[in-house]
């Protein structure tokens, strides 16, 4: 049974999916259930002045209409906290209601809860407010500006946190003594999520017991406990229950604690009913934390023969109308200790403003900082191939850390743990035909061909698995970033694995049980996997930034391994021989050098249960919990190639190739990891090709619908080359990294400098995403 | 007001009161509980919420359940028989074209009905086929394999 890790096994939460018979949050309906509408600011920045909520209640159906006034008169703590926590930072109060002043269309100002879903929505369109519009601002730089409008009064010129990594000093030195500089400014697009199930809530309170049971859309259902206790409601961590069921998609935009579910559940014990919120669409494209939206400057040093000498970037990034819950941590933590890339590089410095827009609020999306950064150093590379007169590839090739030197410690604070990156290099070229691209590329230009090729490459790294938990605390963390596991063996041998971990289309049952079942010599089906629910799972950190397999995954195997450790004690008891000379293989335990004298897994499983003759001072049963804390990120990376090809005449981008080379690590489910690079892959290339959260100047969201706000349709990507090189983690007991992010991380540089490579005959060194025909159509223009 | 309406849906016919507002989607979602059929948009471009009626992928969020009267409905909760799953069920499930589920059950309809009328397409027809149908979570790379491999087993319904 050991090669079940490893193995493309199908998964076992299909059945259900692909039936209609897996049950999402908005599947699910209470006896006496009601329906909850929001009402939204439309205004982006504005005075609130009374709230009118008497038509409102007057409809027949509806059962309360509340402000932040009710909110107010409450117990509640009525707001939602930042989680994250920079040097410094100012921090100012987000309430789950607006009161005075709302700071971004759909800042919620009522809350209107009827019998019926129909009749909510018709309520809440009778709640009237009285605004008094203020000046927007949804530029992250022009934020700072003398004279732009204040979200705050405590906070001038909108700025939150300055933050800064790297050594300013030896950093201008080694561009005093370059001979080669390149520089871009570069914006990178505000995104929006768009997970396909939008977001929702179902609470219900039983007052006997004072308990609030929420059933929501989440990525970590104990951390949503945790300050939904905190700092929303006025209710102990114990007597909340988050239950995640089967949940859409997430992406980053599921971790977030949101006003909504924290209205919604304040709404349950009010009313002492149970409450539904679903999202629409456009509430949704509104109020899900957006990604990215950056404004950078970046300058690269070179020496004469390609070699870098220093790397300096300055980034305004967007907060939003509030910091969301881990939103510090992304254009800092998460983006200017990527800055390294794949490269040696001895000097870097980075700089980082963020700021306050009128604008939903921007946090942790696919990637969260990586895919930032990447585009950052990946656009550098091929602009220091420009000015040094180098092949792209080349001038990657003289700058990767050597294989040799890791582990390897960048100007940036990280220890990459393993990696050899020429390989996944050599082997994306050789699976595109590199040599023939260029040659193509050559011939179409010489020939003033219709279709310009182009060829972008992008060399990245991602650090994930955040970690250990103390290095987080240092960084500005209010949490751990450990994972934990509950291995809970039953008397016939079979296993219930409770897990931190929180999928939300992963497949981490599967996953997880190929672990167990691998490590135990067990059937797959004699495993359980159990999570997403605060009520039977231990506390655990959820699941984000490409974490579960490499910490959620090593949590299970420890916790396996110390069943297993107890097991050799029983086994050694049992078989009158000492521990040490028990080895446990494909389900037996046995006696070294003599196989004959064994005792099967059910054996000495029962054994433990049975207690009638275990060690001396052995407790009977045979369960364990393990938290693990990793020792260090872990590092995956890889190359990836787009091939492109653009339309003279109309400037629209055919992406005809995409060739993927990844290396996570040990690999446990093949099949999984690359569906995982494919949607990641789609993402990115959404980023690059068509997505984009526009702002008009007075704040209103111009891509609020899915008309207007473009993700990637079927018919606009094609199949995807992938392959893998195999470095195992050295530091986790599975050899695994992460794999959730890499595609989304990688994407943008590989598609944008083909783009871009593509229209360097028209001069072209720079294009900011998204590459749509228009842009590219003027750039081609003389 | 509230409108009878009579819809066989899956097979079995349905006599309700709905008011005329009433979606489709809500109509088998809240009122017959057949939460296969998802809603991501409430307005057409997510396909989500795809079923059939009368044999045609319709979009159930922007229709209205009036309009169905009279109609032979199909959710994905009616495509297995019994307990053998459909070929593009297990086509899915074969070549993991589905990640979180919550696009799956519209996905799946809109490719049958793809097959349906055309029983081989190519990788270009399937992925023009699929178009109003977002999937956030795959890259479509794996539903196109799932649909070829349907295609191959002679998947359609015809």
């Amino acid at each position: 049974m050991g090669n079940v890790i490893g193995s493309a096994v199908r998964r076992r939460e299909d059945p259900a999916l692909i039936t209609g018979k897996g049950k999402y949050t908005d599947d699910f309906c209470l006896p006496g259930q009601t329906y909850a509408v929001i009402v939204r600011s439309p205004y982006a920045h504005a005075r609130v002045g009374t709230v009118d909520t008497s038509a409102a209640e007057a409809v027949p159906g509806v059962v309360g209409v509340f402000t932040a006034a009710d909110i107010e008169a409450s117990d509640a703590g009525g707001v939602v906290p930042t989680a994250w926590l920079l040097p410094d930072m100012k921090t100012p109060e987000h309430p789950i209601l607006a009161k005075d002043i709302v700071r971004y269309v759909g800042d919620g100002v009522a809350v209107v809860v009827a019998t019926d879903r129909y009749v909510a929505r018709d309520a809440a369109e009778l709640v009237e407010v009285d605004y008094d519009p203020l000046p927007a601002v949804v530029d992250p730089k022009a934020a700072t500006a003398q004279g732009a409008a204040q979200l705050f009064e405590d906070v001038p010129r909108n700025i939150a946190f300055e933050w800064d990594i790297g050594d300013r000093e030896k950093t201008a030195a080694a561009f005093d003594g370059a001979a080669h500089v390149a520089e871009v400014e570069l914006r990178n697009n505000r995104l929006i999520p768009h997970a396909v199930e939008p977001r929702a809530a179902l609470a219900s309170f039983d007052e006997h017991k004072g308990e609030l049971t929420l059933r929501m859309t989440s990525q970590n259902p104990h951390v949503h406990r945790l300050l939904m206790s905190l700092a929303s409601i006025n209710l102990p961590e114990h007597k909340i229950r988050i239950i995640t069921p089967e949940v859409g998609g997430g992406f980053g935009s599921k971790i977030h604690h949101y006003p909504d579910e924290a209205i919604v559940a304040w709404c349950a014990m009010k009313l002492n009913r149970p409450v539904k919120w679903t999202a629409t669409r456009s509430e949704t494209n509104l109020t899900d934390a957006h990604g990215r939206d950056h404004v950078t400057k970046a300058e690269i040093a070179l020496d004469a023969e390609g070699k870098i000498l220093g790397l300096r970037v300055h980034t305004y990034a967007a907060m939003g109308a509030y910091l969301s819950t881990f939103a510090p941590a992304v254009p800092t933590i998460l983006y200017g200790t990527l800055l390294s890339g794949q490269y040696d590089i001895p000097a870097i410095y980075v700089k980082v403003w963020g700021t306050f827009t009128t604008t939903a609020p921007v946090d942790a999306y696919r990637g969260a900082g990586r895919p930032e950064a990447t585009f950052v150093v990946e656009r550098l590379l091929d602009l220091a191939g420009d000015v040094t007169g180098l092949d792209p590839t080349e001038v990657r090739r003289r700058n990767f850390v050597n294989p040799g030197n890791f582990p390897f410690l960048t100007q940036v604070a990280l220890e990459y743990d393993s990696g050899n990156y020429e390989p996944a290099l050599d082997r994306a070229l050789e699976i595109s035909g590199y040599g023939e691209l260029r040659e193509d590329q050559k011939r179409r230009r010489e020939s003033g061909s219709d279709k310009l090729l182009g060829i972008g490459v992008s060399c990245f790294i991602e650090a994930c698995g955040l970690a250990p938990s103390q290095v987080a605390g240092a960084l500005g963390a209010q949490a751990g970033l450990w994972e934990s596991a509950k291995i809970r063996v039953h008397p016939t041998g079979s296993v219930t694995v409770y897990t931190g971990s929180s999928a939300h289309g992963q497949g981490h049952e599967t996953t997880f049980s190929q672990i167990v079942a691998g490590r135990l010599g067990i059937d797959l089906d004699q495993v359980e996997i159990v999570h997403g629910d605060t009520g039977e799972v231990q506390f655990g950190m959820g699941t984000y930034g490409s974490r579960s397999a490499a910490v959620g995954g090593s949590a299970i195997a420890t916790g396996v391994d110390r069943v297993i450790e107890k097991g050799r004690k029983i086994a050694a008891h049992m078989l009158e021989a000492a521990e040490e000379d028990i080895v446990f293989e494909d389900g037996e335990f046995s006696v070294k050098g003599s196989p004959d004298r064994a005792k099967a897994w059910g054996d000495v499983v029962l054994a433990a249960y049975l207690a009638h003759d275990l060690p001396e001072d052995m407790e009977p049963g045979l369960e364990k919990t393990a938290f693990y804390d990793p020792s260090n990120f872990v590092y995956p990376f890889g190359t990836h190639i787009a091939v492109v090809e653009i339309d003279r005449h109309t400037g629209e981008v055919e992406l005809v190739r995409y060739i993927a080379v990844d290396d996570v690590g040990n690999v446990i489910n093949p099949m999984i990891v690359e569906g995982q690079v494919h949607g990641g892959v789609a993402q990115g290339i959404g980023q690059a090709l068509w997505e984009e959260a526009v702002y008009d100047e007075n704040g209103q969201l111009l891509t609020g619908t899915l008309l207007d706000y473009a993700v990637p349709r079927s018919h606009g990507l094609p199949s995807f080359e992938t392959d893998r090189t195999v470095t195992p983690c050295p530091h986790n007991p599975l050899g695994v990294k992460g794999v959730g992010e890499a595609g989304s991380i990688a994407s943008p540089a590989a598609v944008t400098n083909a783009v871009v490579d593509a229209l360097k005959p028209f001069g072209v060194r720079h294009l900011d995403m998204p590459l749509k025909p228009e842009k590219i159509w003027r750039a081609m223009q003389p | 007001m509230a409108h009878q309406i009579r819809v066989e849906v899956n097979g079995e016919v349905q006599e309700r009161e709905v008011e005329a507002r009433k979606l489709l989607v809500h109509f088998l979602r809240d009122d017959l509980g057949l939460t296969g059929t998802n809603v991501g948009c409430e307005t057409t471009l997510c396909g989500a919420c795809t079923v059939w009626i009368d044999g045609q992928p319709v979009k159930s969020c922007t229709q209205l359940a009036v309009q169905a009267d009279g109609t032979r409905v199909t959710t994905i909760e009616g495509l297995a028989d019994g307990s053998k799953l459909h070929p593009m069920q297990e086509a899915f499930w074969e070549e993991h074209g589905l990640q979180c589920g919550f696009c799956t059950p519209g996905m799946i309809l809109a490719a049958t009905a793809l097959l349906d009328t055309n029983p081989n397409p190519t990788e270009g027809e399937i992925r023009e086929a699929l178009k109003g149908n977002i999937c956030r979570c795959t890259g479509y790379h794996n539903i196109v394999k799932a649909v070829q491999k349907a295609a191959q087993g002679g998947a359609s319904n015809g």
